[in-house]
Formats: structure tokens, C-alpha cells, sequence
């Protein structure tokens, strides 16, 4: 003992044991089951998607982290959540090499020009996903029915479409139940919707799915519940009241609950940490802004859905909700007005 | 809020950090064996340095002031043992620096009698009171180390009504605190006697946490018929031992952002401190030594120890089995405790524990990752502080705009949130120096 070096670190001494490593592996975790859906119902276009735009996520990040000069980030696992949440959000006979851009796009743009990890202003998936929707607009409303018989012994000729080649669109296709309210005013059942039997993105289909993943990570303290319940809150709010002036012309609550990507997207993509405000308060305010958006651009906007922009617009004004809303700190009578 | 709070019973936010204090909480305390050497620091407390009025060569009894309170804010040292004083220099100190200090050798055959003195009766006035705990040489021994009498002076046109007695101990590990409730309640109920004379308290609330139920029990058996004093077994929470939190918990007040307990009519004082004002007054004696819980992987005889002040960390850790492979060592517990780079320090007044880890509880993962804004810290400061948003701020050394706009200078450093920072970020130790940076520039204003 005597003549030990000691070590010195300054206080705490002790930490509780979560590392941000930690927390992306679990929301891996939490998706497994969501993706394992996602290839049981589609197949193996669904399979080949979501490998094709993890892989270009993590190759994206390895390559530009080389590039850069920096040790590599790809174990932080952060990629591979962007990658998986981006192929779960793209139609399953989406083109993989338009995929493969979709990944790079989002890790490029939507993560490491902001400086990676932490920095991001937006949710990197949802911006590979914007991307590919301007780039692409047929492709990624080209829907395909699930529960295909043939699903795991052939490959739709639109995943294998040659790179920087139109997809050919197979005579099979399904609407998605929020398309076929919106163009042919058809309601698709609420208990289909629940448990995923319906067309409609790769990931997105089983809410019963993305909700336990998400119950997972709330119960181990790695997803802010705030979130998903004020986004799924006030859209339940909002589409109720339109529901009780017009039943007729509005859908009900919830069917807007249960379709197109809002499961995804309330619990999986507006509780991205870097992106979402910090305060308590805050994160409500930005939830619900969220579910108004998306309310407002199904029933009112040019779009079917309206997940991915509402995530995005409160993504950029986040930073805002942060900047004015600071908890009442102990002891001062009203929160400091920050100039 | 403040009635909700009072409803809980507790605070806002905090942590729950592994307690580990069943190593320690059932051993009674034992005295420590005297060292053939004492290293005196004169800077043990808060405050300026005590000054030396020994010489050289100097024969000494036990409890003899050997340096003298220079200012208000100072207290005197007095010899933990009867020895000789060897020499007198520079002795190293917790915090890194030389300061000056006296080196007294013991005598290895002395009965270790402890001088007398004049005795403060409990009918004195407060200011003989104050005097007297001012002369006995106390700090705050929940490990702050300010002078005791200068807390409990109630300034003009300030009164106080409650003192709240802090047994709280919510550090892991340590258990001084509980034994001592356990084994002194005639003393803490004297030295309640002494400081509610000394500020007028009209109620005494002694606060416990529900870990330490048996303290608890043990002082509402023996309390005393002819002074209005409570206990009150608060929720375990970290940092609930903390002044402003045990003044939420047990009162639902907020102390006001950069006030002092007395702004909310209270006095705050560690059950050890009030123990030691009991035992040592009615002597009129002066502190000589202390309880200290020594604990931690790294020990083998772990226990809770009445240790001389001065004795050397060397001399302990070789009493106590320090294992070969220890890799850090902390004076206090493991939240806000400061690691020890130098054996040859000292035991201490403010020395509540003596924390000794092994390689292998030495953190593993302590990669830094970039804030990841996951709000954590946010859900864990008591203050309710933003630590996320001083910790980006303080890496912009935005010092100023983190004084002004996000009341840094409130934080007490707890440690709460870097305890559960997910990305590891060191973030009370950006507000420490953060805070050190603001108090230069306040004090370059004040004199430019």
C-alpha cells in the first residue's frame, strides 16, 4: 500500500451506470421487434431495405468520421438506430439504391455537417426521409400489400431496381389506410390498424409493436414519456373534436392514433434526445405542436401523412422552446426572462 | 409549491444513489489509536488560518490551544495529543497546496488527560454561548468546516425560529453521523440546549432519513420534556442532507436564490457538530478529535473511529488493512468527497470519511460523449438548475451569461448530475471552475 499511486478524479466518484452507448443500444433493442414485424410482413424486400440503410448509415458515419480526422463513432450505435428508423419509415419495395442514398443522405446532412452526435438540429432519419420524398415521389408512395404469399421466396423488381433507374411499378400495390382515406374516403378497421394487417411503410404498421419498444425504454428511464404522450395526446384531442362536429367528413381519433407513421414517429423519432427540448414543460409544448401538425397537414395538407414534417418543424423550433421555458429554479419567485 | 412540497415531506428532483452504509451502520464507534505523530494543518476550516502561539521544542498537554482564532470567521486549534512540538512549516493539505501547520510528536507513555478549562454553563448569555463554541474550536463537522459560531449568529433584524438539527447523512457509505445519534443523544440534546439559547430557536426539529429508522426511534425515546424539540424521518433521497433541501423537507420553505437559511427564520446544524457542542461545553474543552467512518472496498477493518485531529491518512489506512491494490482514496463519501492525492495529509474537523476503493470499483467506462440533451441531469438538481444548458455554456466559457441567465452561482455541487450524466460529462466540475472564474471577475469589478 505504501507506495501506491493513487488515481485522483474529481466528485462524484460514483456514477449510476447508464451510458449514452447504453441507451442507443436499447433503442436498437426496442426497434428488433418492430423490424422483425416489418420483415414477417413484408418479406424479403423489407429485409434487404432495412440492412441496405443501416449498412449505408453506418458506412456513411465510419467513412466521414475517417475522412475528418476523428476516431470512428459508429459504436455509439446512434447510426445504426438512424439507419433502422429511416428503412422502417420507406415503403418495403422501396428501391434499395434510392435507400442507400436515403442513409447517406441522412447521416451526411442530417448529422455530421452539424458536428455528429448531439449536435444534430434534426432528427438524421427524417431528413434522409425528406430528401428521398422530394427526390423520389413515386417511389416512396408506391405501396405494397403485406402478407404477401410469395413474400419470402421473391424480390419485388422495384427493390432490385437498377441504381439511378425508375423502379417498374408491380401490378400489385395496397393503399395505405391513411391514402385511402384521403383519396377514396375508404376507413380502414381500428383492430387491423392495431396489430399491423394493413399496407403501409416498412416499420410502421404494428402500433402494438412500437408501443411496447417504447413502454421498454420508458420503463428503464431512456425515452422521455413526455413526448409520445403529449404528440398522441393532443392529436387525440384535436381529431376528437373535428370527430364530434363531423363524423362524416373527419376521421375518428382512433383511427388517427393508429395510422401512417405517428406510433413511429411520436415514440421513436420526436423523442430523438438531441433533438427534442430538455425542460419538462418544454417537452410538452413541443409534443403538442407535433400532434397539431400532424393533424393539420392529414386532414387539411396536399399529403396523406404529415408525421415526418411535423417532427421536423418542431425539431427547428426546439431549440426555441428551450431557450424560453426554464424551470423555476429554487428559490426565485418567477423563472428568469432570458434576453 | 412550497405547501406541496411540505405535504411530500421532501424536496423536488435528487438521485438515489446505492447506499453501501450496512458495511459501517451497526459498528459502534472505537477509539482510534494515537499516532506517534499529529501533522496540524491551520487552515482546517473556512475562513482565515489559525495563528501559532507554541514555539519550537514546546511541551503540550492534550486539549491546549496551541494557534488562536485570528478573525471572526477563524477558530483555534487545540492538541489532539500531549506530546512535544517538533516543528513547525509547511504541512500538505487536502486541497494540493502547502499550508502552514505544526508537527507535534506524542508522548508515547502520557495518560492523554485532557487539560481543563473554563466551562460555559447552559444559563450564560448567547454571546458567552457563541464565545464558547467559538473558543472550542467548532466547524461544521458534516464536512463543510465553517465556523460554527458564525452560522449561528442571527443578524440584525433577522430572528430565528427553527433550528433544524441535520441528520440526515445522505452521502453513501458513511455512517458517523447515525452512530452518533445512536450512542450520544444526551449530548445532542444538551448541545440543542446551547444553540437554541445561542440563537432563540423557539423549535428544535432534528431530520433523519428513513434509512437511519432506529436513530430515529432511539432519540424520540430519550427526548426531553423541557425543550420543544421534534424528530422528523424524512424520505432517503440524495442530496437531501443538503441545508436548502432539509429546510424543504422539513419546514416546505425555499431559502431565496443566494440567501441563507436565516432569510427563512432557520439555523442548520450537523448532529455530529450539535453532539460535540454538548460534549466539549460543559468542560469548556476545545475539539481534539472526531468520528470518522472509514469504509470501502479497499479497507478490512471498515468501521466508524473517534480519531485524533491530525492524524496522518498513512497511519490510518496502515491501522485499518488497507488492501495492496487500492486505487483512490476520498475524504468525505463518494458525491462530493475530494480524492486524496497525498497520504501524508491529515484527519481533519471536516474529515467526516475516509472512502478507499480498489482497482476494481475504479469506473470503467468513463468515456466522454458529447451531450446527447437527454435531460437527465435536468429531472436530478434539486435546484432546479438547467446543467445541461451551463454545461454547453461553460464549454463556450460563457461564464458571465451562465451567472446571469442560469443561476450558476446557486449550485452547491452536489454532484447529482454528473452522477447521472449518460455521456459522462464532468459537469460540476465545469461549474466549479466556472464558479471560482465569476467570483474573480465580481471581485476585479468590485475593485476596478
Amino acid at each position: 500500500m505504501a507506495n501506491r499511486t493513487l488515481h485522483i478524479s474529481t466528485s462524484p466518484h460514483i456514477t449510476k451506470g447508464v451510458s449514452t452507448d447504453s441507451i442507443m443500444l436499447n433503442v436498437v433493442l426496442a426497434l428488433l421487434p418492430v423490424a422483425g414485424f416489418a420483415v414477417i410482413s413484408f418479406g424479403l424486400n423489407a429485409l434487404l431495405l432495412l440492412i441496405t440503410t443501416t449498412a449505408a448509415c453506418v458506412l456513411t458515419e465510419h467513412r466521414l468520421c475517417r475522412w475528418a480526422g476523428q476516431e470512428s463513432t459508429v459504436s455509439d450505435w446512434s447510426a445504426v438506430i438512424t439507419g433502422l428508423l429511416l428503412g422502417l419509415t420507406l415503403p418495403p419495395i422501396f428501391p434499395l439504391w434510392m435507400g442507400f442514398i436515403g442513409g447517406v443522405i441522412a447521416i451526411a446532412l442530417g448529422k455530421f455537417i452539424f458536428g455528429g452526435l448531439g449536435y444534430n438540429v434534426f432528427n438524421p432519419a427524417l431528413v434522409g426521409r425528406a430528401v428521398l420524398q422530394a427526390a423520389f415521389p413515386v417511389a416512396i408512395t408506391t405501396w405494397y400489400p403485406a402478407f404477401l404469399g410469395d413474400r419470402f421466396s421473391s424480390i419485388s423488381s422495384s427493390t432490385l431496381t437498377f441504381p439511378f433507374m425508375t423502379p417498374t411499378v408491380d401490378a400489385v400495390s395496397g393503399a395505405t389506410p391513411l391514402a385511402a382515406y384521403k383519396f377514396e374516403q375508404v376507413m380502414t378497421g381500428s383492430q387491423d390498424l392495431a396489430l399491423g394487417l394493413i399496407s403501409g411503410s416498412t416499420g410502421e404498421t404494428c402500433a402494438v409493436l412500437i408501443l411496447l419498444g417504447g413502454i421498454y425504454l420508458a420503463a428503464r428511464n431512456m425515452l422521455n414519456w413526455r413526448i409520445p404522450v403529449a404528440v398522441l395526446g393532443s392529436v387525440f384531442v384535436l381529431s376528437g373534436i373535428l370527430y364530434l362536429i363531423d363524423p362524416q367528413v373527419y376521421p375518428s381519433p382512433i383511427f388517427m392514433l393508429f395510422s401512417g407513421g405517428l406510433m413511429l414517429g411520436a415514440i421513436f423519432m420526436a423523442t430523438d434526445m438531441v433533438a427534442s427540448p430538455v425542460t419538462p414543460f418544454g417537452v410538452v409544448i413541443y409534443g403538442s405542436i407535433i400532434g397539431l401538425l400532424t393533424v393539420v397537414i392529414r386532414i387539411w395538407g396536399g399529403l396523406p401523412e404529415g408525421v415526418m414534417y411535423a417532427i421536423l418543424l418542431a425539431n427547428a423550433i426546439s431549440p426555441h422552446i428551450d431557450n424560453a421555458i426554464q424551470p423555476r429554479v429554487y428559490g426565485t419567485v418567477k423563472k428568469q426572462v432570458k434576453s | 409549491m412550497g405547501f406541496l412540497n411540505f405535504r411530500q415531506n421532501t424536496f423536488k428532483h435528487g438521485v438515489h444513489p446505492p447506499e453501501h452504509k450496512s458495511d459501517t451502520n451497526e459498528l459502534p464507534i472505537r477509539q482510534f489509536p494515537f499516532p506517534s505523530l499529529i501533522i496540524l494543518p491551520m487552515s482546517q476550516h473556512i475562513g482565515a488560518p489559525a495563528k501559532i502561539i507554541v514555539r519550537e521544542g514546546e511541551e503540550v498537554t492534550r486539549g491546549q490551544v496551541l494557534a488562536e482564532a485570528t478573525a471572526h470567521v477563524s477558530v483555534p486549534i487545540h492538541a489532539p495529543v500531549s506530546g512535544v512540538i517538533r516543528k513547525i512549516g509547511n504541512v500538505p493539505t487536502l486541497a494540493g497546496q502547502m499550508s502552514e501547520g505544526i508537527y507535534l510528536e506524542a508522548f508515547p507513555y502520557s495518560s492523554q488527560e485532557v487539560a481543563k478549562g473554563e466551562p460555559v454553563p447552559l444559563t450564560a448569555c448567547p454571546e458567552d454561548i457563541l464565545l464558547g463554541i467559538k473558543n472550542a474550536g467548532i466547524v461544521g463537522l458534516g464536512g463543510a468546516a465553517f465556523p460554527t459560531h458564525v452560522k449561528l449568529q442571527v443578524p440584525e433584524g433577522k430572528e430565528c425560529e427553527y433550528l433544524l438539527i441535520n441528520g440526515i447523512e445522505c452521502e453513501p457509505y458513511l455512517t458517523t453521523d447515525h452512530r452518533v445519534m445512536l450512542e450520544q443523544a444526551e449530548d445532542i440534546f444538551t448541545g440543542i440546549r446551547y444553540l437554541m439559547r445561542a440563537t432563540g430557536a423557539k423549535r428544535t426539529i432534528i431530520g433523519i432519513e428513513a434509512n437511519k429508522q432506529d436513530a430515529a426511534e432511539h432519540l424520540r425515546a430519550h427526548l426531553p420534556t423541557d425543550i420543544p424539540v421534534s424528530v422528523e424521518v424524512v424520505p432517503v433521497k440524495y442530496p437531501q442532507g443538503s441545508e436548502k433541501m432539509l429546510i424543504t423537507s422539513l419546514l416546505g420553505l425555499e431559502v431565496p436564490s443566494g440567501g441563507l437559511p436565516i432569510d427563512v427564520k432557520s439555523v442548520v446544524v450537523n448532529v455530529a457538530t450539535t453532539a460535540e457542542i454538548g460534549r466539549l461545553l460543559p468542560h469548556g474543552r476545545g475539539i481534539q478529535e472526531r468520528v470518522v467512518t472509514i469504509t470501502g472496498p479497499g479497507i478490512s477493518k471498515k468501521g466508524n473511529y473517534r480519531i485524533p485531529i491530525g492524524t496522518p491518512l498513512r497511519y490510518v489506512l496502515e491501522q485499518v488493512g488497507a488492501a495492496d491494490n487500492i486505487s483512490e482514496v476520498y475524504m468525505g463519501g463518494p458525491m462530493m468527497g475530494v480524492a486524496v492525492s497525498n497520504l501524508d495529509i491529515s484527519v481533519v474537523k471536516g474529515t467526516s470519511g475516509i472512502l478507499v476503493f480498489t482497482e476494481n470499483e475504479v469506473k470503467a467506462n468513463k468515456k466522454i460523449y458529447p451531450c446527447i440533451k437527454c435531460g437527465a441531469c435536468v429531472d436530478a438538481c434539486p435546484l432546479s438548475l438547467n446543467p445541461s444548458k451551463l454545461g454547453i455554456l461553460a464549454k463556450f466559457e460563457a461564464y458571465d451569461e451562465m451567472a446571469d441567465n442560469f443561476h450558476l452561482m446557486d449550485c452547491f455541487e452536489c454532484g447529482s448530475c454528473s452522477y447521472v450524466c449518460p455521456s459522462h460529462i464532468p459537469l460540476v466540475q465545469y461549474f466549479r471552475l466556472s464558479k471560482s472564474i465569476v467570483r474573480k471577475r465580481q471581485k476585479a469589478n468590485q475593485n476596478g
